[in-house]
Order: C-alpha cells, then sequence, then structure tokens
C-alpha cells in the first residue's frame, strides 16, 4: 500500500509548517505526540474527537461522489446538534435510552433538512450550492447564538448554554475518568453502511455516475436532480449525526462555538481520506490525533489551536495538487 | 438625526470592502475564474494590514500590505487552477482553511491571548457624523474603473471571450492563461484592499476569522449582480444595508433578538441567488480548467 509515502508526507507537512510558524519543531511534534498518543487519556481524547470528523468526513464522501461537493458541514452539524437540545427541551420528561435515540434521529433529521434547503435551491433555482451552504452555515451560528441565549438558556443560568441532558440519556463512559463513550461505534459502523451503500449498491452506482458524468446518468434514465438532492441530504443526516453524537456522547448541552469548526474540517478529512469510506476512518483518526494534540501545544508549547486549519489547507492543496500533477503525467505520457 | 446619520455612515463603511472586492471577483469571474479563496485572501489581508499598521504606525501603508497580500494570496492559486487545471473550488477552500489558520496563529503568537484589544493607527474621517474615509471614496471610482477596463477596453472584450468561449480568445492571438491571471491579480488586488479595509480602516483592531463570510457574500453579489460591477456593487450595498440593520437597533434599543439581524445579511444574499434564478447564467467557462494549444 501506499499508506507509509503518505504518512511521511503528513508528517513532514506538520513539520514544516511547525518551522514556518519559528515554532521548535521536535519540541512541539513531541507535544502534538503528547496530547493525542501520548498516555490513555490523550488517545480516548484522540478517538473521542475523531468520532465527528469521521461522521462529517463520511457525508461529505456521499455528497462529492454524487458530485455535491459543498461546505455546509458546519450548519448542518449544528442544526443537528440544536433539533437535538429543541427536542430534550420539549421532552425532558421521557427519559434514559428512549431519550437519546429520539435526540439523534432529531439531530440527523434537521441536518439533512437544512442541507435539503441548498440541494432544492440548487435542482430548482440553480443556485450555486458552495455559496449557498456557506450563507446557510452563518445562519444556524447565529441561530444557536439566539437558542442558548434565548429560548433554551438553561433556567436559573447566566452563561449561555442549556440544560444538560440527564446522564441517563447520555451514552455510557467507557472510562469514568476520561469521556470515552459507546458512541465511538456508531462512525465505524456508519463507515461500513456507506462504503457498502456506494460500491455495492444499485443506488450507490447511481449516485457515483451521476456525480462523474451527469449527462452521461441524465442519458441512462437516472433522475439526476433526485440523486443529487439525496446525495447532500444524506451529507446533511451525517453532519447532523455527527453534532448528535458530540451533544450525547461529550458535552450534554448546546452553547456558543458548539462546534470548533468540525463541518470545515471534513472537508479536509473527506480528501486525505481519498473519497473513501474506509480511507474517511483513517484520516479521521489523524486528524482526531492532531485536533486533540493541538490543545496540549497550545497549553504548553504557545501555539495557536487555530494551527490545524493551516496544517488542514496544506494537506487540501497538496492533495488536489499532486492529485492533478500525476493526472496531467498520465496524460502526457498518452499522448 | 446625528443618529440616523450614524447608521448612514455605518452602512456606507460596511458596503464599501464588499463593493471593493465586488469589482475584481466581477473581473475574475469574467474571465473564467471562480476565486472560493476570496474570503481567505480578505481574512490574511486583513491581518497583513494589521500589523503593518501596527508596526508602521501607517495606516496607509497597512492598505497597501492588504493589497500585497491579496494578490499574492490568490494569485499563489494561479499555478494550481490555471496550469494544472485543479479544481477551482476546492483548492479555494484548501486557500480558506489555510488563510484561517495561519493568521489565528500568527496573531496570537503576535498578541497573544488579549490581541483583540490591540487598536492600530486608522486612516482619517471626515463629514463629521457621517464619518467617512477616503478609501469609501475609492469604491465607486474602482466601480467605474472595472467597468470601463471590461467593457470599454480591447483587453477587456479579450477577458471576457476567455471567460465565455476560451478558444475563440486563443484563436484571436490572446493567452488565455495570461488573461485569467490578470483577472485573478484584479481580484487578489481588490480582495486585499477590503481586508485591509476592514482591519485597518473599519475596527482599528483584529479577530480570528474577523471577515466572516464576507467573501462569500462578495462572490454571491457578483452572481446577483449578473457580472457587472454596477450590478454587483448594488448588490453589495443591499447586504451591507442588511449588515448596518444592527447599529440601527442599538441606537434606537428595538426589542428585538439581534442574532436575527445579524443573520440577515447572509438570508438577504441567499435570497439574492434565489431572485437571480436560472435567468442568464454566468460566464460560459466559469470555473472551467482550459488546456492551452500553442
Amino acid at each position: 500500500m501506499r499508506l507509509i509515502p503518505i504518512l511521511l508526507g503528513l508528517l513532514l507537512t506538520l513539520a514544516l509548517t511547525l518551522a514556518a510558524f519559528g515554532l521548535p519543531v521536535l519540541d512541539s511534534l513531541g507535544h502534538l505526540w503528547e496530547g493525542a498518543l501520548g498516555d490513555k487519556f490523550a488517545i480516548h481524547r484522540t478517538l473521542v474527537k475523531a468520532s465527528p470528523l469521521i461522521l462529517a468526513g463520511l457525508g461529505m464522501v456521499v455528497a462529492w461522489r454524487g458530485g455535491m461537493f459543498n461546505i455546509g458541514g458546519e450548519g448542518q452539524l449544528l442544526m443537528g446538534a440544536s433539533a437535538g437540545a429543541i427536542t430534550y427541551h420539549l421532552l425532558s420528561r421521557i427519559q434514559g435510552p428512549a431519550l437519546t435515540v429520539l435526540v439523534l434521529a432529531a439531530c440527523c433529521l434537521a441536518g439533512a433538512l437544512w442541507a435539503c434547503i441548498a440541494a432544492l435551491l440548487y435542482t430548482k433555482r440553480g443556485v450555486n450550492v458552495v455559496i449557498s451552504t456557506i450563507l446557510l452555515n452563518f445562519v444556524a451560528i447565529h441561530m444557536v447564538s439566539y437558542l442558548v441565549r434565548g429560548p433554551l438558556q438553561a433556567v436559573g443560568e447566566t452563561i449561555p448554554q442549556t440544560t444538560p441532558l440527564p446522564a441517563s440519556a447520555m451514552f455510557q463512559r467507557l472510562d469514568p475518568q476520561s469521556s470515552l463513550h459507546t458512541g465511538l461505534f456508531i462512525a465505524p459502523l456508519l463507515a461500513l453502511t456507506v462504503h457498502v451503500w456506494l460500491k455495492l449498491t444499485a443506488s450507490g452506482f447511481q449516485l457515483r455516475l451521476v456525480g462523474q458524468n451527469p449527462s452521461a446518468a441524465q442519458a441512462a434514465r437516472i433522475p439526476v436532480a433526485q440523486t443529487q438532492v439525496l446525495a447532500l441530504t444524506v451529507r446533511g443526516a451525517l453532519c447532523g449525526l455527527a453534532g448528535g453524537v458530540e451533544y450525547v456522547g461529550v458535552s450534554g448541552y448546546l452553547f456558543d462555538g458548539f462546534s470548533p469548526g468540525w463541518g470545515y474540517l471534513s472537508i479536509a478529512v473527506a480528501l486525505l481520506g481519498g473519497l473513501e469510506a474506509w480511507g474517511v476512518v483513517l484520516s479521521g483518526l489523524y486528524f482526531g490525533a492532531l485536533v486533540a494534540g493541538s490543545r496540549n501545544l497550545e497549553a504548553f508549547g504557545g501555539a495557536s489551536s487555530a494551527f490545524v486549519y493551516a496544517v488542514q489547507g496544506i494537506a487540501v492543496i497538496a492533495f488536489v495538487a499532486l492529485q492533478q500533477w500525476a493526472r496531467r503525467k498520465v496524460e502526457r505520457t498518452a499522448s | 438625526m446625528s443618529e440616523l446619520l450614524g447608521v448612514i455612515g455605518a452602512m456606507l463603511s460596511l458596503g464599501t470592502p464588499l463593493v471593493i472586492a465586488a469589482t475584481g471577483e466581477t473581473i475574475s469571474e469574467r474571465a473564467g475564474v471562480l476565486n472560493i479563496g476570496l474570503e481567505g485572501a480578505m481574512l490574511a489581508s486583513a491581518y497583513a494590514g494589521f500589523y503593518t499598521s501596527w508596526q508602521t504606525g501607517s495606516p496607509y501603508l497597512g492598505l497597501l500590505a492588504g493589497c500585497l497580500v491579496g494578490a499574492l494570496v490568490l494569485g499563489g492559486t494561479a499555478p494550481l487552477v490555471l496550469h494544472l487545471g485543479a479544481d477551482q473550488v476546492v483548492v479555494g477552500t484548501g486557500v480558506n482553511l489555510l488563510c484561517l489558520g495561519v493568521t489565528g496563529t500568527l496573531f496570537v503568537m503576535a498578541f497573544g491571548r488579549a490581541g483583540q484589544l490591540v487598536q492600530v493607527p486608522t486612516v482619517g474621517k471626515f463629514a463629521g457624523d457621517l464619518s467617512l474615509n477616503v478609501v469609501m471614496l475609492a469604491a465607486p471610482a474602482l466601480v467605474y474603473l472595472s467597468w470601463r477596463l471590461l467593457f470599454r477596453t480591447d483587453w477587456g472584450r479579450a477577458l471576457r471571450a476567455a471567460g465565455e468561449m476560451p478558444e475563440a480568445a486563443t484563436a484571436a492571438g490572446w493567452s488565455v492563461y495570461r488573461l485569467r491571471l490578470q483577472g485573478i491579480l484584479a481580484s487578489g488586488l481588490t480582495a486585499g484592499l477590503a481586508g485591509a479595509y476592514l482591519s485597518v480602516a473599519q475596527t482599528n483592531s483584529f479577530a480570528e476569522n474577523m471577515t466572516a463570510g464576507r467573501g462569500f457574500v462578495v462572490i454571491a453579489a457578483v452572481t446577483f449582480g449578473r457580472w457587472t460591477p454596477l450590478g454587483a456593487a448594488a448588490a453589495a450595498m443591499l447586504i451591507a444595508f442588511a449588515y448596518g440593520l444592527q447599529f440601527l437597533i442599538k441606537a434606537y434599543s428595538l426589542p428585538l433578538p439581534y442574532q436575527l439581524f445579524d443573520a440577515l445579511p447572509y438570508l438577504i444574499a441567499l435570497g439574492v441567488l434565489v431572485g437571480s434564478g436560472r435567468g442568464k447564467a454566468g460566464p460560459a467557462a466559469l470555473a472551467m480548467p482550459y488546456k492551452e494549444h500553442r
């Protein structure tokens, strides 16, 4: 496999980025390692951070394979988490796993609906999906800001956040000392599902055909617009679920800045995962480790955790450049 | 009265960077290049302008630095999107992430956690309560200039051909690569001025991710403006009006949730895109890679 050159490339990118900021490379890598894989707690942190990244990344794979590249993950994730919090607010008499299931279902549904808006605007009115999803992200961010200060703010609380879920409705902790939770298994299960769907079913094949060549798909009597709507809606549902898993598994309440940019990061996760479901699991773990490690770097190495975005940006650009360069080389040798 | 003038002045000031960036992006999209990285370019130049103004004490040098950094950021994508034919949207997304990360990291490294309190020298204001500044005058000038360049010169005709039917531009002896590069640089320079305006002339400070989607709002305005400078400027001012409504509810302390008004500009930009509908689509070769045979 090409795994080793990829890993070396990632390490090199990381080292060069650190050097470019004038940070001590070895020390900083040490801080990152400590924070991501140094001990049991670090590994748990990495796994917990990887969960929403993998889910949102899977969503991006489905959308991208269906030709619906979009930047709406952040908004879909926030709408998902908001719907979860609203569900708890309305149904707080229900307890235990029943509430968990209802909350997660609401998260998926809200994420799907939010993405569906952009999908329908595209198929009905020709509105560019990239721009509409970005604009919807900002609407969602301000909506969360309103909810946690207005109707959903915890009673008697001055901090803008919602009432925490009861422990019985949250995912069980696998380790009482860390936030490792049972919801961790959702992401790999869905990765398997997405893989089987895209690779082994007729509808998955149709979706990929629409993404690759919409006019050929049209000629083959595949309903192109419906498939595009489906691709983006599934993306929304998975991002909504990513928000839900974080809500039910880690925080238990909604607050401003609930998502530290998972939706945006999902683009890099999907791309680095080679737009394959299994690849997304690996790249989600890598970026999860990077996010976990960067917290440590921020605390002890004096760098901002915004640093992760720079690494992601470089990964995206380098990946596209290499891919395109390789394609050009093949074309040149062919002609 | 002075409150109302203040709100009008604020709206004009909010519209200025949108209009400025829209002129350059119109040129670029007419040449066939969609700069999704506009947001990142604006953010990078906002930081460059802020830092330069802080270091040199001159806001005008800050604006200049912003222009340069904007051109550098978008110009840096040219080898990828023009020569390698990489997907413009994906490259732009990478640029946005990169700029968000780089500015955030540099800002915290240079100013620490309390960096948001750092104030830098700003451009001179005039006209009393309206509090206009000299860059605001540049906005209409750029609208006129870009219109003139696009629709009244041979270069503009060739550039529009590069975005409409690149083969024809090549056949007429123009280099599509060069025309598109010029488009990208026009967008970079104006995005740079716009970004630096945000930090140097509007807030006199910097904050992480301070552009808050304005780059995307500009792209929406260009679409709604039917890829003409005047149309894009009008759309940009409409959205700026929505940004300014927040000041109105603050000035008159209206009992409305302010988050609604925070979200309004984005909703209006979305409405504007829906309103544009299918009608006449944009430049035919927009965001399409082109391989020049010579």
